[in-house]
């Protein structure tokens, strides 16, 4: 191949991604621009709590009470070869609480909420339903963004709370029903090594991750092409850009709060 | 009044609009007409500021409607889109009074209840209707819903896109009855755009025909027989041979 028809490529790609940043990073400052200026739709966002916090419950639920489990074992397996068994009560909960409730949280999230996020307002933009909210003198961004953000932002972090804590006792479970640790002693180790900044990062990682989950949904929805092909693509991107980006910004959170 | 002075619009390299002039008097009823492809939904949406035009002006009563108060303008329009574009989450009720539940001109709910069901009542459905949502309406049904939310807020100006696409010969027909009687009973300037000549012959004052980009002809709807323009006569008959491609 022609080097320069490679560059080419390569530029075209770069050019194409920092576009795309552009774009989201002025979806993103419009849909801030908008939390501070009325109307403000509290029955959206009183929808949008339920849709992405309340009906998510059972799916965080299940995903933390598995991995916590999970977690036990392995430490607890992994721990044996140096006479570190002990340590599960302290690495589960750090584990759960530091990375796996947040992350995890957050990819759910995004599998459960930013799809249908996107499937909706890609469909409500294939069949003219957001020109339709213009003519009523709605604006969309205000009406169907805007309240499904601020609800990821600020149910999210319960999620991972609740998620965290599912997860510790998932690990609690196993731990004192098969691997023979004594109930009182777990629980003990468990309160007395999670300090404060551990809940906090998990708290703002929920937050971020929730923003980022929610934002891309409507990002994608809202940018989607005609007919199911449109709606599709949409969704699958909205999932796909959501995770990376959850993915990433956890890197992020986690060098700057404990990277040092 | 309505006024469109040089209108262009061009997706990448697809010219939809080549400088569009047309006026739309008030209190009068324009439908254009038009082939599939031609730009006529892109023309309403450019009116509406739902499409960025490229280049020209369009004015109501002599107001740059770019420089208009967006929501002052908004709030003088009614529209019903070609699918009905019906709110899938809302009862029909709530999709007719959404303009009376929100906004400046916001209601009590009881209140805006009354005047969606009177509204439904006025496109011929019962307040039976009121409660269902609109994936349990057929389509001439989901139309007239789409009707009563347009005309729910008491609009000056309506526009119609495409009203009877997709309805039997039938429910055609009583759609293009009820929009003529609101617009005289209304008194409202209405635009409509559809290839359906019985519409035009039901809806129209005045026609204005839509092609390549520019308005082709224009005139009263009495005259739209006897027109010797070729493009209007290979299209109200339906013609495949004429100046007009038949593969577009």
């Amino acid at each position: 191949m022609n080097p320069l028809t490679l560059l080419a490529a390569i530029g075209r790609l770069v050019l194409g991604g920092l576009a795309a940043l552009g774009r989201l990073t002025i979806f993103a400052a419009q849909v801030v621009s908008h939390l501070f200026r009325p109307p403000f739709y509290l029955r959206e966002f009183g929808h949008a709590l339920a849709q992405v916090g309340w009906f998510s419950l059972p799916v965080v639920g299940m995903t933390a009470v598995f991995t916590g489990g999970a977690l036990a074992l392995q430490i607890y397996s992994g721990g044996q070869r140096f006479s570190a068994e002990a340590v599960v009560p302290q690495i589960v909960a750090i584990g759960m609480v530091r990375e796996l409730g947040p992350v995890l949280v957050g990819l759910m999230i995004a599998a459960r909420v930013t799809s249908s996020i996107a499937a909706e307002i890609a469909t409500m933009k294939v069949t003219e339903q957001i020109d339709a909210l213009v003519t009523l003198s709605t604006d969309p961004m205000k009406y169907l963004v805007t309240p499904r953000v601020l609800a990821g932002a600020l149910t999210v972090p319960l999620l991972v709370a609740v998620g965290d804590v599912i997860g510790i006792l998932g690990g609690f479970l196993v731990s004192t029903e098969t691997l023979g640790f004594n109930r009182a002693t777990y629980v003990q180790r468990t309160v007395d090594f999670l300090e404060a900044p551990d809940v906090l990062s998990s708290l703002v990682k929920g937050a971020v991750f929730g923003a980022i989950a929610t934002l891309i949904g409507c990002y994608y929805g809202m940018r989607s092409g005609r007919g199911a092909q449109g709606v599709g693509s949409a969704t699958k991107g909205a999932v796909a850009a959501a995770s990376i980006l959850i993915l990433a910004a956890n890197f992020v959170l986690t060098s700057v709060m404990f990277g040092s | 009044m309505i006024e469109l002075q040089g209108v262009h619009k061009a997706f990448g390299s697809n010219r939809v609009l080549r400088g569009v002039d047309l006026s739309i008097a008030s209190g009068t009823s324009m439908v254009i007409i038009g082939g599939s492809g031609t730009g006529k939904s892109v023309l309403l949406k450019c009116i509406l500021g739902l499409v960025q035009p490229d280049s020209g002006t369009i004015r109501l009563d002599g107001e740059d409607v770019t420089k208009a108060d967006r929501d002052a303008f908004l709030a003088r329009f009614g529209m019903l889109f070609q699918g009905g574009a019906l709110f899938d989450s809302m009862r029909v009720w709530e999709n007719v009074a959404f303009r009376l539940l929100r906004g400046p001109r916001k209601r009590p709910k009881a209140e805006a209840r009354e005047v969606a069901i009177e509204k439904l009542r006025r496109v011929g459905l019962g307040p039976q209707v009121a409660d269902l949502f609109p994936a349990e309406l057929s389509g001439g049904m989901q139309k007239r819903v789409g009707l009563a939310r347009a005309i729910a807020a008491e609009p000056e100006i309506i526009f119609f896109d495409e009203p009877t696409t997709g309805l039997d010969p039938i429910m055609a027909g009583v759609i293009n009855d009820l929009i003529r009687e609101i617009v005289v009973e209304m008194g409202v300037t209405a635009m409509t755009i559809t290839h359906d000549m019985s519409s035009v012959r039901a809806i129209a004052d005045q026609v204005a025909m839509l092609h390549d980009g520019l308005i082709r002809w224009t005139g009263p709807v009495s005259e739209i027989d006897a027109t010797p323009d070729p493009y209007v006569q290979q299209f109200i008959h339906g013609r495949a041979e004429g100046p007009i491609a038949a593969l577009r």
